[in-house]
């Protein structure tokens, strides 16, 4: 099935020089690491590895990472299915409403479950706040296809003398598949680097065990050691990624407009399923917001200051927009040979630009600034520097999106552009940027929505005096001056509403399978 | 669709395109050359920062920029960003990080007469860094759970089985890391390491001081050891952390009643050293040390006479046992804490 020659052509050399400089720039806090490592020595890292609470840590990391991708999947699998496929009353809205978790940040959620819910805290208030943080990273590109999933396979495979759970499972499962897997792996990156939600709710993972250390003073190479051996879970994640995910050829050849399913009936189910949506509806939003309008009434620091508020909401809005459009732009040839070019080269580039995600910002950050402090002390505190560290964090939320659109994506339409005499510039802007347009901005929101919540690397590499809606937060928070911080963290909710709408729509308009 | 969609690719290049100038528009204003502005890297809480550099501009005429960060985000980015950093005057909550910045070399030594308005013991024996804030070690314990009779005359005794799953610490912190530090100085590495080991086998583990007050309020566990002063601002600002508890202060040479400082410090790499030591001689000196007494910050004054918050214990009361800050936190004590599993 798989129709993708290997012709070389012009503008790929292009294509490969940007997309190396976008696996480069994921690189570099890996060689920190290395280098750190090896100045260590073997005797230092055996050391530092070989002791029982970093078993501890492992295992906690690892069994929150399957429990965690496993309930995504299967909670963000069922809600798009609910959504796009039954007769549920209102289903447009309740959409809205399961991409909206995205716009709230973890550490806020997990702190307003700790609030309502003492005793929740450990292995299942991780796996709880997570999950409710999560799930929309599996929900959105799984109702993307199913939207957009043509009748027509579904009823060839029945007049075949398939029975409609057997097409079920042999087309339109299938079809999910890279959806499932690709948000199940967002998941398990966010899941790697998350530290605030768990550190709050007492679960300790090693990302959490390498920001402790860093608050120790002489505990720099012990933090090292432990973001290798996060450095090393990440690929394995992305190995089972490409195992799970197939190669298979997932476009649609052929004219006009898809067929769109007719949907399903509840019948009896629909009350429960309108209990069970409501009732994750509070749990992922209600719960969070309840908490943010109660530190908003309570508490004595509750005075608001417009100016500085103002001043971080444009801040952290023009660092969000430049961040998503650089990232987008600087993934877009990474995910673009990931597809069209497959080899060994691209796959390397892909799977490379995939590190940064797993690591904890306080590390990408550190390397930053060993480097620019160095090679570019006029880019050190600048606004271009603390941009290259989003977007070394964050290309694999713009990766995921930008390469399941594009495998969507007929190849032939671009021949057929280069076919006509169109140079590659032409193709590109006039055949597949408008066709991605849409996958585009969902990876621009998703890109958004993460550098609107980032705080330890806008700590470190901010210029001097930024403050944005998350360090506002934190300083606040901290100070335990909750009434003071909620204003912060509202308005980070509210500045992120519309990507998470922008996320709906990439999904109501429909990517043809 | 494809019309549709060439529209949203021109609107996304102009933003670009405009994002880019604004940046570069950003980047590109440098700074006068008769500009004294120093910049504070700033670990100590960001509303007393702010309330200090406001009265030092105001008296002095020279602008101050602050960098906020952690202890030891902002300690570890002096140290990897060395001779060239762009910071004059850093600020801590413990005095640990300053240690790792002494350490490393950074500092340039302090003026006398700033040191002279601080008492030696909670300034740097090198000469590099002074005190300007303090904070005491206390217990904080829900009285519906325990009696204050029942509670032990030493911290250590915490690490007891009597005590299973009835003490919470953040040992995660700069905060812990101090009070172990304390606990090594006094009582020795046999009793240090033993220590440990059991607050890890009976001990509830929070991430911070905060939660673990919080926790100690809701009657999860009935007692916990943090610092005075989120005690005291958590009563200023609603007790919803706090009301259902009470503090315990260790005021005979325990290590319960270790005082941690914050300390002060001029880099060496400072570009405008006069400037960064008058900063400094203004935090440790009255006027800085008057504006920590009247904020709702809570930490004790430490320099040039300045009783602390009337709200507070009284100082002379609190009676510390005798620690040297500069011996705090060396990598044993952390090599210690991982051996215990804590780290």
């Amino acid at each position: 099935m798989t129709v993708v020659g290997r012709r070389a052509r012009v503008g790929d050399p292009l294509r490969v020089a940007v997309a190396s400089a976008a696996a480069l720039l994921a690189l570099l806090p890996v060689g920190y690491i290395a280098v750190s490592a090896v100045l260590l020595g073997p005797r230092g890292i055996v050391d530092l590895v070989w002791r029982p609470r970093v078993g501890e840590l492992l295992v906690n990391t690892t069994v929150l990472l399957v429990a965690t991708a496993t309930a995504c999947a299967v909670l963000g699998t069922a809600t798009a299915w609910v959504t796009e496929r039954t007769d549920l009353p209102g289903a447009p809205v309740w959409g809205a409403l399961f991409a909206a978790p995205l716009a709230v940040p973890a550490f806020v959620t997990s702190y307003a479950w700790v609030s309502v819910l003492p005793g929740v805290d450990g292995f299942v208030g991780a796996l709880v706040v997570t999950t409710m943080s999560y799930f929309p990273l599996v929900h959105l590109p799984v109702a993307a296809v199913l939207r957009g999933l043509d009748r027509d396979q579904e009823d060839v495979a029945r007049a075949l003398g398939l029975s409609a759970g057997a097409a079920a499972v042999r087309v339109v499962l299938p079809a999910m598949r890279p959806a499932i897997v690709g948000g199940a792996l967002l998941v398990g990156l966010h899941l790697l680097a998350e530290y605030g939600a768990l550190a709050l709710l007492r679960y300790p993972t090693v990302t959490v065990a390498i920001y402790d250390l860093f608050e120790s003073t002489f505990a720099g190479p012990g933090a090292i050691v432990l973001a290798g051996v996060l450095v090393v879970l990440c690929l394995v994640l992305l190995a089972v990624d490409v195992a799970l995910v197939g190669r298979a050829r997932r476009a649609r050849v052929g004219s006009g407009a898809a067929r769109r399913r007719a949907r399903t009936p509840l019948g009896a189910a629909r009350v429960p399923a309108l209990l069970g949506v409501g009732l994750l509806v509070v749990a992922a939003l209600g719960v969070p917001l309840a908490s943010l309008v109660r530190w908003l009434l309570e508490g004595r620091s509750t005075t608001l200051e417009a100016g500085p508020l103002l001043t971080a909401t444009v801040t952290s809005i023009g660092l969000g927009l430049l961040a998503a459009a650089v990232t987008t732009a600087l993934t877009f040839p990474v995910a673009w040979l990931a597809v069209r070019r497959p080899g060994r080269l691209p796959r390397l580039l892909e799977r490379t630009a995939y590190l940064g995600n797993a690591l904890p910002g306080i590390v990408v950050a550190l390397a930053l600034i060993i480097v620019a402090i160095r090679l570019v002390p006029g880019l050190y505190q600048t606004t271009p520097l603390l941009i290259t560290a989003y977007a070394i964090l964050f290309m694999p939320l713009a990766l995921v999106n930008l390469r399941a659109a594009l495998v969507r994506l007929p190849p032939e339409l671009e021949d057929v552009a280069h076919g006509l005499g169109s140079p590659p510039a032409a193709v590109l802007v006039r055949v597949t940027a408008p066709l991605l347009a849409r996958g585009a901005g969902a990876a621009a929101a998703l890109v958004f929505l993460a550098v609107s919540t980032e705080l330890t690397a806008t700590l470190l590499l901010a210029p001097t005096g930024t403050t944005t809606l998350a360090t506002a937060f934190w300083g606040k928070a901290t100070a335990l001056a909750y009434g003071a911080a909620a204003p912060y963290a509202a308005t980070m909710v509210l500045i992120s509403v519309p990507a998470a709408f922008l996320l709906t729509r990439h999904v109501h308009a429909g990517v043809r399978t | 669709m494809v019309v549709q969609g060439r529209r949203i690719v021109r609107v996304v290049l102009a933003a670009v395109a405009g994002v880019a100038l604004l940046a570069a528009a950003a980047c590109g204003g440098a700074p006068a050359p008769e500009d004294r502005t120093i910049t504070l890297y700033n670990a100590q809480h960001e509303d007393l920062g702010r309330l200090w550099v406001d009265e030092f501009t105001r008296q002095t005429g020279i602008p101050v920029q602050i960098r906020k960060g952690g202890d030891f985000e902002l300690g570890n980015q002096l140290v990897a960003e060395g001779a060239a950093s762009p910071a004059d005057v850093f600020i801590t909550e413990n005095s640990p990080a300053m240690s790792l910045v002494s350490g490393a070399g950074l500092f340039a030594p302090v003026d006398p007469a700033t040191r002279a308005q601080v008492p030696a013991q909670y300034s740097s024996n090198r000469g590099d860094w002074v005190g300007i804030a303090a904070r005491t070690t206390v217990v904080v314990y829900n009285p519906s759970l325990v009696r204050a009779d029942q509670l032990p005359a030493s911290i250590l005794e915490f690490a007891q089985p009597a005590w299973q799953g009835r003490i919470a610490f953040p040992p995660g912190g700069a905060d812990f890391q101090a009070i172990v530090s304390a606990v090594n100085a006094l009582n020795g590495d046999a009793a240090t390491q033993q220590w440990l080991a059991g607050l890890k086998a009976n001990g509830r583990i929070y991430q911070s001081n905060t939660a673990t007050m919080q926790a100690v309020n809701r009657g999860e566990v009935p007692a916990g050891i943090i610092y005075h002063y989120y005690w005291y601002q958590d009563r200023a600002e609603s007790g919803a952390n706090s009301a259902n508890t009470q503090l315990q202060f260790y005021t005979d040479g325990d290590a319960g009643g270790f005082l941690s400082v914050s300390g002060g410090g001029v880099l060496a790499s400072s570009k405008r050293p006069a400037e960064a030591q008058q900063l400094l001689a203004f935090l440790a000196g009255a006027a800085g040390q008057q504006v920590l007494a009247r904020s709702e910050n809570l930490e004790y004054t430490v320099g040039a006479g300045v009783p602390a918050n009337p709200a507070l214990k009284p100082f002379a009361e609190l009676r510390p046992p005798p620690v040297d800050l500069n011996a705090l936190n060396g990598p044993k004590i952390v090599q210690m804490m991982q051996q215990a599993g804590l780290l």
